[in-house]
Order: structure tokens, then C-alpha cells, then sequence
């Protein structure tokens, strides 16, 4: 797999750390924290994921992948979603 | 169906082997079963089996999507070990491989257990200490360990690197009665044992979704061939586990990765057992087709695609490498991938569910194989009781919120790290 990273390119996978599902939210409170920390939706199919870019920029960046295919769609640096 | 013996082999060879016919029955499904599983790997097919001979239910359905053992059941490396140390996890795979030491007797089915034993090696003293814990802690439980120092891991593998710079062989905890196991045989033993016994084992026959009854609980599964009814679903469909258990509205603690494996050209006899590397990620046995058999570590990423990339192929090279440089010349001749359920603790849960009438044996991680028979018989225990197994009560689907988690690497709710 080579990953675009938005800043450097497409680099080899290699060169990145990976984190995981995109889209679990940290909650603010206690509420939901269980969820958040072990429960995944472990998609077969598209997913944002996020990587991190540890032998390059060292951006956190997110990226979509197809779990089924391991197909790129495209990456973006990843934003602060929670508070 | 045919069961082996002296007599029949003789009888068969009269006739050119020939006449031995089928092995289990190739069953159509009926309209309802007191028990369906999903899965028809090993670990679905041993618990069909157990069910019928421990607890004598045999209205049991096997409902596979492709062929029985088709899936990881067919695409492990075969080892057989019990060397854990943290409580929950000892007794669990000590009873396995009792039941191992077993098989071929309960099943009448040769499926080549060969205690020729797991080594460990370990690099640091660091790494003997926590070795000579585990080992400790298996004593203690029962099971046998032996932690031996460098002398007596030359005895047995004299071909090592022995003196690498980075990472020189110090010792090794020793299991002797860990080994491999045949894999097809495993399952094509408890298919034919289910099959006497009364189970339909359905193959190409894929769930597509739950059936509800009217308070909410599941009353059977949606197929490719029909509708079945059963006052009990289990799922045992590991790499899958989210997606089967999605269809009953259920989220999982767990994460799809897939997990390489490799195969050399075959070799006169090498390696004596199952030696694995304590400093990078390597572990290798030597079938008996003589092919070396080794793997490593998962790639790391959530993927269903049942193959791996290149870069831990280099890894798992490089390690192999290192600690045994004499493979350098083989040749490689096949490398494949499988999906396993990693785990937000690197444990399985063996569990009923929060949905009345849906019952989970899953997240085995890269370590199902060996677990096959104690899983099937602790499944069909809960199948059938309603309670866990003494040996599984600890694979609590809710340790997760309760905190009751079997960390044996210690990494916490990192599923690619486990």
C-alpha cells in the first residue's frame, strides 16, 4: 500500500503509524467512554482511518481506504473534531 | 460413514481404496433445529460436535457460506501450545490441550497431533525473568514448562545465530507438550463425528440475516438457501464476527486484521519443533511434508482482504534471517493471508449476548487454532446450559466495562499492537 499524504506525497506505508477508525468521537464526560475506547464498527468496505505520517511530516492525517480492497480514495489532514 | 481401522484398511485395499465413500454427510437444510451455528470452521464444527456427544443434542445445524474449514480453520500454521500465564487463559488452554492429547482416539480420526514442542527463545535478561514468571505461573496450573538456558537450547537447535550482536540466544521457556496439529484433518474429524451423531453440517449456505421473535429475541437466520428456525443461534465465525453480529444489532469490541503466513519448499527433517524468535516478529515449525511453515506479526491495519503487503513480508524475513540465517537459501513457496478478530485485549469471548437466543464465540486474535477443541466444548457448554464453562468463564463479552480484561501483552485496548 502507498498512502498520499496531503503534505509529502505518496509515501510507502511504511512510513506511517496507524491508529485506526476515524470516527469514534471522544465524549466529554463519562457518558459514552466505554463505546468510545472498545466498541468498533469494524466496517467491511470505505473507511476513514486515521494515520500517522511518523517518518515524514509527522501530520496527522486522515485517510479513506477500502478494508475489502485495500484501495486509497484519498487522504486529508486530520482536524480536532472534539471540543 | 467410514471410520478407520486396521480391518477397513485392509478390506479397502482389496478393492484399490476405492469403495471408502464420503466422509460426513453433505446435508440440506430443514426447516428448524433447537441449534444453529454459523461457522462451519473449526471451532463451529467442534462445538456441533460436542454438543451431540457431551450434552446429546444432535438437532443441530453447521451453516458454512463456503466449504467447512475453508476459512482461517484452513489458513493457520497449525501450532498446538498452552504456554499462557495470566489466570482465565492457563486453565482455558491446558484443557485444550488435553482434549488435543485426545482427538484422535475420541474422533477415530488421524489428525496428526505431534507433541515435538514449543520453544520460546528469549534475548534479554529482561525477557528470562518475565519467561521464568509465565513459566512459573504454568507450573503452578499444572501445565508443563521448562526454562532452559543457552547450552541446553543448542541441544536442541544447534543451528541458530546463537552469537547475533544485537540479540544473542540466552535461553528459551521450553513447552514439550505444545506441537502441531493437522489442520483439515481437525475439521474433517469433527464434521464426520457431528455427522454420525445426528448434525446436518450445510455448506454454501450463507446468513444473510437474523430472524426476531415477537419479545426481540433472534428465532433463527436468513440464508442463500432459505429460511431456518432455531431456538438457538451461536456465531462462530471468526474475522467476520462484526459483520454476522451487525445483523443481530450488535457492536463488537473487536477489529478485523489480516495475518500473514508463509510456506518454503520442502526440506529434509530441520527443525525439531516450534521455535520462535523473542526479538522481532518470527515463528517457525517444519511440516511434515518437510515445508518450513512460519509467520509473524499482523500488518496492522483493519482489513478484510485476506492478504497482507509487502513490508512485513520483509519483516518477517529479516527476522527469520536473523535468528536463522541457514534459511536464506530455501525457497519460498506460497504466503497467504487470513482475517483474524483482534481484540481490544488480545483474549476471546466465549458469551452469550445482550439479545436473548444469540450466543458469541469470537475475537480469537492469531490463536484460534489451537483453542479449537476447548472452544468447541466450552460453546457447546454454554449452548446447552446456558452458563460459561468453568475453564471460559472468564471470556466475558462486558470485561471490557467492567474492567475485567486478560491482557497477556499488557498493550490495553490497542488491537494492532496485540
Amino acid at each position: 500500500m502507498r498512502i498520499p499524504c496531503p503534505y509529502c506525497g505518496e509515501r510507502d506505508v511504511q512510513e506511517f503509524v496507524y491508529r485506526g477508525d476515524a470516527s469514534p468521537v471522544r465524549p466529554l464526560g463519562e457518558d459514552g467512554f466505554y463505546e468510545y475506547v472498545y466498541l468498533r464498527r469494524n466496517s467491511a468496505g470505505v473507511m476513514r482511518e486515521h494515520w500517522y505520517h511518523a517518518q515524514g511530516c509527522r501530520n496527522w492525517i486522515e485517510v479513506q481506504r477500502n478494508t475489502q480492497t485495500h484501495e486509497i480514495l484519498g487522504s486529508v489532514f486530520a482536524r480536532r473534531v472534539a471540543l | 460413514m467410514a471410520h478407520f481401522s486396521l480391518l477397513a484398511l485392509a478390506k479397502n485395499a482389496l478393492s484399490g481404496h476405492r469403495d471408502w465413500g464420503p466422509t460426513w454427510r453433505n446435508a440440506a437444510p430443514r426447516k428448524a433445529y433447537d441449534i444453529i451455528i454459523i461457522g462451519g470452521g473449526g471451532h463451529g464444527l467442534a462445538t456441533a460436535y460436542y454438543l451431540a456427544k457431551v450434552h446429546g443434542i444432535t438437532n443441530v445445524a453447521v451453516v458454512e457460506k463456503g466449504w467447512i474449514g475453508g476459512g482461517n480453520a484452513g489458513r493457520n500454521t497449525t501450532i498446538i501450545r498452552s504456554n499462557y500465564g495470566l489466570e482465565g487463559n492457563t486453565s482455558f488452554y491446558e484443557w485444550s490441550m488435553k482434549l488435543w492429547e485426545g482427538l484422535e482416539q475420541d474422533l477415530n480420526y488421524n489428525t496428526m497431533v505431534s507433541q515435538r514442542g514449543v520453544l520460546n527463545l528469549y534475548h534479554s535478561d529482561a525477557q528470562r525473568d518475565a519467561f521464568a514468571r509465565r513459566g512459573n505461573a504454568m507450573r503452578l496450573s499444572g501445565v508443563d514448562a521448562e526454562l532452559l538456558d543457552v547450552a541446553g537450547v543448542r541441544e536442541l537447535a544447534p543451528f541458530l545465530n546463537f552469537d547475533h550482536a544485537r540479540f544473542p540466544v540466552m535461553g528459551g521457556l521450553l513447552q514439550a507438550r505444545g506441537g502441531t496439529a493437522r489442520h483439515d484433518a481437525v475439521v474433517w474429524g469433527y464434521a464426520r463425528g457431528a455427522s454420525d451423531r445426528g448434525v446436518d453440517v450445510i455448506q454454501n449456505c450463507e446468513v444473510t440475516g437474523m430472524l426476531r421473535g415477537p419479545d426481540g429475541s433472534i428465532s433463527g437466520v436468513e440464508t442463500t438457501r432459505g429460511t431456518i428456525q432455531a431456538k438457538k443461534v451461536g456465531m462462530s465465525v471468526a474475522g467476520s464476527s462484526s459483520r454476522v453480529a451487525e445483523m443481530a444489532g450488535l457492536q463488537l469490541p473487536i477489529e478485523s486484521h489480516v495475518l500473514q503466513a508463509f510456506v518454503t519448499e520442502a526440506l529434509k527433517p530441520l527443525i525439531p519443533g516450534v521455535i520462535t524468535f523473542g526479538a522481532g516478529h518470527f515463528y517457525i515449525s517444519q511440516s511434515d511434508k518437510g515445508g518450513l511453515v512460519f509467520g509473524g506479526d499482523i500488518d496492522g491495519y483493519n482489513s478484510y482482504a485476506s492478504r497482507g503487503n509487502l513490508p512485513v513480508v520483509e519483516d518477517v524475513c529479516e527476522g527469520g534471517m536473523a535468528i536463522m540465517p541457514l534459511i536464506g537459501r530455501v525457497r519460498l513457496l506460497r504466503s497467504w493471508g487470513g482475517i483474524c478478530d483482534m481484540t481490544m485485549d488480545g483474549s476471546p469471548i466465549i458469551d452469550r449476548t445482550p439479545i436473548s437466543g444469540f450466543y458469541l464465540n469470537a475475537g480469537w486474535c492469531y490463536g484460534g487454532f489451537k483453542a479449537t477443541p476447548a472452544a468447541g466444548w466450552c460453546f457447546a457448554h454454554l449452548l446447552a446450559t446456558d452458563r460459561p464453562h468453568e475453564t471460559a468463564k472468564a471470556y466475558r463479552l462486558d470485561r471490557f466495562a467492567t474492567g475485567h480484561l486478560i491482557d497477556e501483552k499488557g498493550q490495553g485496548a490497542q488491537p494492532n499492537l496485540h
